[in-house]
């Protein structure tokens, strides 16, 4: 028979203690965990923000540093700012190309088994330290010729390129078959049907990793210590020079002595953290809405 | 008004033993005007039933009549479905199982149930079946509490040499009893089964009914089932559900008819009834 | 069938046989020269990195991964990378230890215990916090994080630990202990989104068959989530431990530097990454910087290793779950 009393066995709540306990305290630090990680989140914006914004001024955009600087003439970081643009835009236009054929030889070409191996390889390429990847470029081509502008975009883009393939495979899978299909099926080669039909309807994927991988370049500092970070003051927009960039002068003024060095540094980093925020959640939004584009209609 | 005898189409042995008298059944679960809605839909509407202690109890009715959803109620898995709301009660053995006082972690420890798809952990056979017990404090005799669920889900004998394996190593009907052992070595009061023999072969799905014939002396059965034919070969009495149209225009389920399987087959009350069973709809 | 239909039909059938087309063998042939040097550059960074450090290579052999030293003095120099693998091994060890119960606990609030209004946002934040550029967290961990462990939690570990050697007297507020929490908020985010996509992974219907039984959540999650889950999370975890030994600039900016080891984790250090970071300007002599490089040589292994690691962890799970979803009939 059962093994329960004929009134039924007991439901209520104050049954089982220790059991709910145990129960109710992992919620509980699950919950905990959850919090501290928006937390910290919440404390960096916020101290940044708040260092940040009381610095803030056009000047910093306008102005170039003035070296060893004992006045309280108004200094900036101008040559920073033109040198972040040249460099991470020069880097994004050559991970771009590289990446999508990369992307497009392994989705529209490859046999399986290459593809599992080299997007394996891909996979290891973007575990590589940042800071390697930069000893890398020196060694490669800083040793012998010097620092210059190009040199620290070839690093940068070394850090995209993986970015910039996963993303633009995950897009190319998403292109329907049937697309292909009808393109060849009217005769026109695998080429073609690449190129005019297949990368075109993957376009706003492609765009919105190639702006994620920026965002994540755009602050990256270890590469350039060796490749791009021996400037002087100057506004610049050579490439074939090194050129200061955002994240290095932030480096190079947090470890200054300079309270006013400081300041500017938190300045900068509001910019800079405004503007990858500003390019993540964007492309995130993006992607989920391109996501639907591509597959569907 | 004539009245119709219908021929039975359903011609089937069954393993029955004659019900009990009316007045001797002990009620399980007392079902009251059960309302079940999904983001405020209704799927299940005023059903009023009672199950019965030691029978097997069987829910059928047309695909999207509700009787997942029915039998769901009962171990409130439906708690696992954001979208979804109750009105009405079930009162197990007097206590209304969805009370503001009630765990529903006790409900599903006396209330067990078997899945459609035989869901068996990533665990040794033995594993499967002990892990529930290690975790509900049922530490002592182990072994033994082992042996004797596998053995009630008849599946003892052709697994006793290998309970190191792991438990999805066995095929469908090997996985399904497995869980029937796991879901029995608990020691519920009731055992609740969704359509379980729907994806297994007829050779499977004989093994599962000879089980609940033999073990309902010890638990009670509560088994959905979309196959007319197991119901009349295994449950003593058997609720047939339908599917209405409510003044909007959206669909939802009912309780026609409630009675001993004999009758549902041989003779129902309801037309929607006789239609069903005799195939003429659903 | 006419003639006319027949050059019709030939030119609606898809494109087939062995005649290749020029188009496709230059597209071929460029996309697939860009895959092979993604694929040789992993090998041409270890070979480059190799031929850099050569001179040290050749002066110090193995010797110098065991070796505690790093004296740039010309005339006295000597170079060695025992402490700061040391320093790596150290403050990734304890970053993953502090970070993998948050991030773990992290994730199964998000799968499992939250509302489903605030799933989305909260997901979107602790993957925010990964976009965040190290340069920023370190300049955070020196000027806000630094003062508030020096001020408040080293004291109170030290009076209350203070028995343990690692716990000693509070130090300037730059340290290792300093930079393992830097590290461990770094690498947080990562090990949390992985975690949370494996514990989403879980089937359904293993899960309800748990909680049918009678079991709490917790004990749902510790006997059906976490085993089905072990394999991701054990790429996850390696996968953290490699961005940790990897991370040079916030290291570098809150660890305050030093070449030797000390008991206690209040004190500065020097980790592989952080060091080469340090060492950025000034090379000194070919030496120097053969050595630098030697380092960073030493780091690629490491990495390579924890994330090659993760990755074959990765495709075994997947292997693994392919197969025995679905069994046998």
């Amino acid at each position: 028979m059962s093994a329960h009393d004929l009134t039924g066995p007991n439901l209520r709540l104050d049954r089982l203690p220790r059991r709910r306990r145990v129960n109710r305290l992992m919620e509980v630090l699950a919950w905990l965990s959850a919090s501290v990680a928006i937390a910290i989140l919440g404390i960096l914006v916020f101290s940044v923000a708040r260092r940040g914004w009381s610095e803030l001024n056009l000047g910093l955009l306008t102005k170039a540093p003035i070296p060893f600087s004992l006045t309280n003439a108004p200094q900036g970081l101008a040559n920073a700012f033109a040198g972040s643009l040249v460099i991470v835009g020069i880097a994004a236009l050559m991970a771009l190309p590289i990446g999508i054929l990369v992307a497009v030889y392994l989705n529209e070409f490859a046999p399986p088994s290459i593809r599992n191996g080299i997007g394996l390889v891909i996979d290891i390429l973007a575990g590589v330290p940042a800071i390697v990847i930069g000893i890398f470029v020196f060694v490669l081509l800083v040793v012998g010729s010097g620092q210059n502008a190009l040199k620290g975009s070839v690093a940068l883009g070394i850090l995209m390129l993986p970015f910039v393939a996963r993303a633009t495979i995950e897009v190319l899978t998403l292109v329907p078959n049937s697309l292909r299909e009808a393109s060849l099926g009217l005769g026109i080669p695998q080429w073609r049907t690449t190129l005019s039909i297949v990368l075109p309807r993957a376009i706003g994927g492609i765009v919105t990793g190639t702006v994620l991988a920026v965002a994540r370049v755009a602050g990256e500092t270890a590469p350039l210590l060796f490749t791009s970070s021996l400037v002087g003051p100057q506004i610049n927009w050579n490439p074939l020079q090194p050129l200061q960039t955002i994240p290095v002068a932030i480096f190079e003024l947090s470890e200054s002595p300079d309270p006013k060095d400081h300041a500017r540094a938190w300045a900068a980093g509001f910019v800079l953290l405004l503007f990858i925020l500003f390019a993540s959640l964007t492309s995130r939004w993006l992607a989920t809405r391109n996501a639907r584009r591509i597959a569907g209609r | 008004m004539s009245s119709t005898t219908i021929e039975p189409t359903v011609r089937v042995e069954t393993h029955r033993e004659p019900m009990p008298p009316r007045e001797r059944l002990e009620t399980v679960f007392h079902v009251e005007g059960l309302d079940a809605l999904y983001g405020g839909k209704p799927a299940l509407k005023n059903v009023t039933m009672d199950v019965y202690k030691n029978l097997v109890t069987a829910i059928i009715g047309p695909s999207g009549c509700g009787k997942s959803t029915f039998i769901r109620c009962f171990n409130r898995m439906n708690d696992l479905v954001p979208s979804f709301s109750q009105q009405g009660s079930i009162r197990y053995h007097g206590q209304d199982i969805c009370g503001s006082a009630i765990d529903p972690v006790a409900v599903r420890r006396n209330i067990g149930m078997v899945f459609q798809r035989p869901n068996p952990f990533p665990k040794s056979i033995y594993d499967n079946v002990a892990w529930g017990c290690r975790v509900l404090g049922m530490k002592d005799n182990l072994d033994d509490r082992v042996e004797r669920a596998l053995t009630q889900a008849a599946l003892w004998d052709e697994v006793k040499d290998r309970l190191k394996a792991s438990g999805l190593s066995l095929s469908g009907g090997q996985q399904q009893r497995l869980c029937i052992a796991r879901a029995i070595a608990v020691e519920p009061d009731v055992v609740l089964m969704d359509e379980p023999a729907s994806a297994l072969d007829p050779i499977a799905t004989q093994a599962i009914e000879q089980l609940m014939h033999t073990l309902k002396s010890e638990y009670t059965f509560v088994i959905v089932t979309h196959n007319m034919q197991q119901a009349a070969r295994v449950a003593d009495m058997t609720a047939f559900f339908s599917i209405s149209r409510g003044e909007e225009g959206h669909r939802y389920g009912e309780l026609i008819e409630y009675d001993a399987t004999e009758k549902i087959f041989t003779a129902p009350s309801d037309k929607k009834t006789e239609d069903y069973v005799t195939g003429r709809f659903g | 069938m006419s003639s006319a239909d027949a050059t019709a039909d030939a030119a609606r059938r898809p494109f087939t046989g062995r005649r290749v087309r020029f188009g496709d063998l230059v597209l071929q042939l460029v996309a697939g020269a860009a895959a092979l040097g993604a694929t040789v550059l992993v090998g041409l960074i270890a070979w480059e990195l190799v031929h850099g450090a050569r001179p040290a290579l050749s002066k110090y052999g193995l010797g110098f991964v065991t070796r505690i030293a790093w004296n740039p003095v010309l005339g006295h120099e000597l170079y060695g990378a025992g402490s700061f693998i040391f320093g790596t091994a150290i403050t990734s060890a304890f970053a993953l230890l502090l970070a993998a119960p948050l991030a773990l606990g992290a994730a199964l609030f998000l799968t499992e215990l939250s509302p489903q209004v605030i799933k989305a946002p909260v997901t979107a934040l602790v993957e925010t916090l990964a976009a965040v550029p190290s340069v920023l967290i370190g300049l955070w961990g020196i000027y806000v994080l630094g003062p508030i462990l020096r001020d408040h939690v080293e004291p109170a570990l030290h009076s209350t630990l203070g028995f343990i050697p690692i716990f000693g007297e509070p130090g300037a507020g730059s340290s290792i202990f300093t930079a393992i929490v830097v590290l461990a908020i770094m690498i947080l985010p990562i090990v949390a989104s992985i975690s949370r996509e494996l514990f989403l992974g879980v089937p359904h219907e293993l899960k309800e068959g748990a909680l049918a039984l009678g079991t709490t959540r917790w004990e749902m999650v510790r006997g059906v989530v976490f085993p089905y889950a072990r394999g991701g999370i054990a790429a996850a975890l390696i996968l953290g431990l490699g961005r940790a030994m990897g991370e040079a600039i916030a290291v570098t900016q809150v660890i305050g530097g030093g070449v030797f080891i000390h008991w206690s984790i209040f004190d500065g250090g020097d980790t592989l990454a952080s060091k080469i970071a340090a060492s950025y300007q000034g090379a000194t002599s070919q030496l120097f910087s053969s050595s630098l490089i030697y380092l960073g040589l030493i780091l690629l292994v490491m990495s390579l290793l924890a994330n090659i690691a993760a990755q074959w962890i990765v495709r075994r799970v997947a292997r693994k779950h392919g197969v025995t979803r679905g069994g046998h009939a």
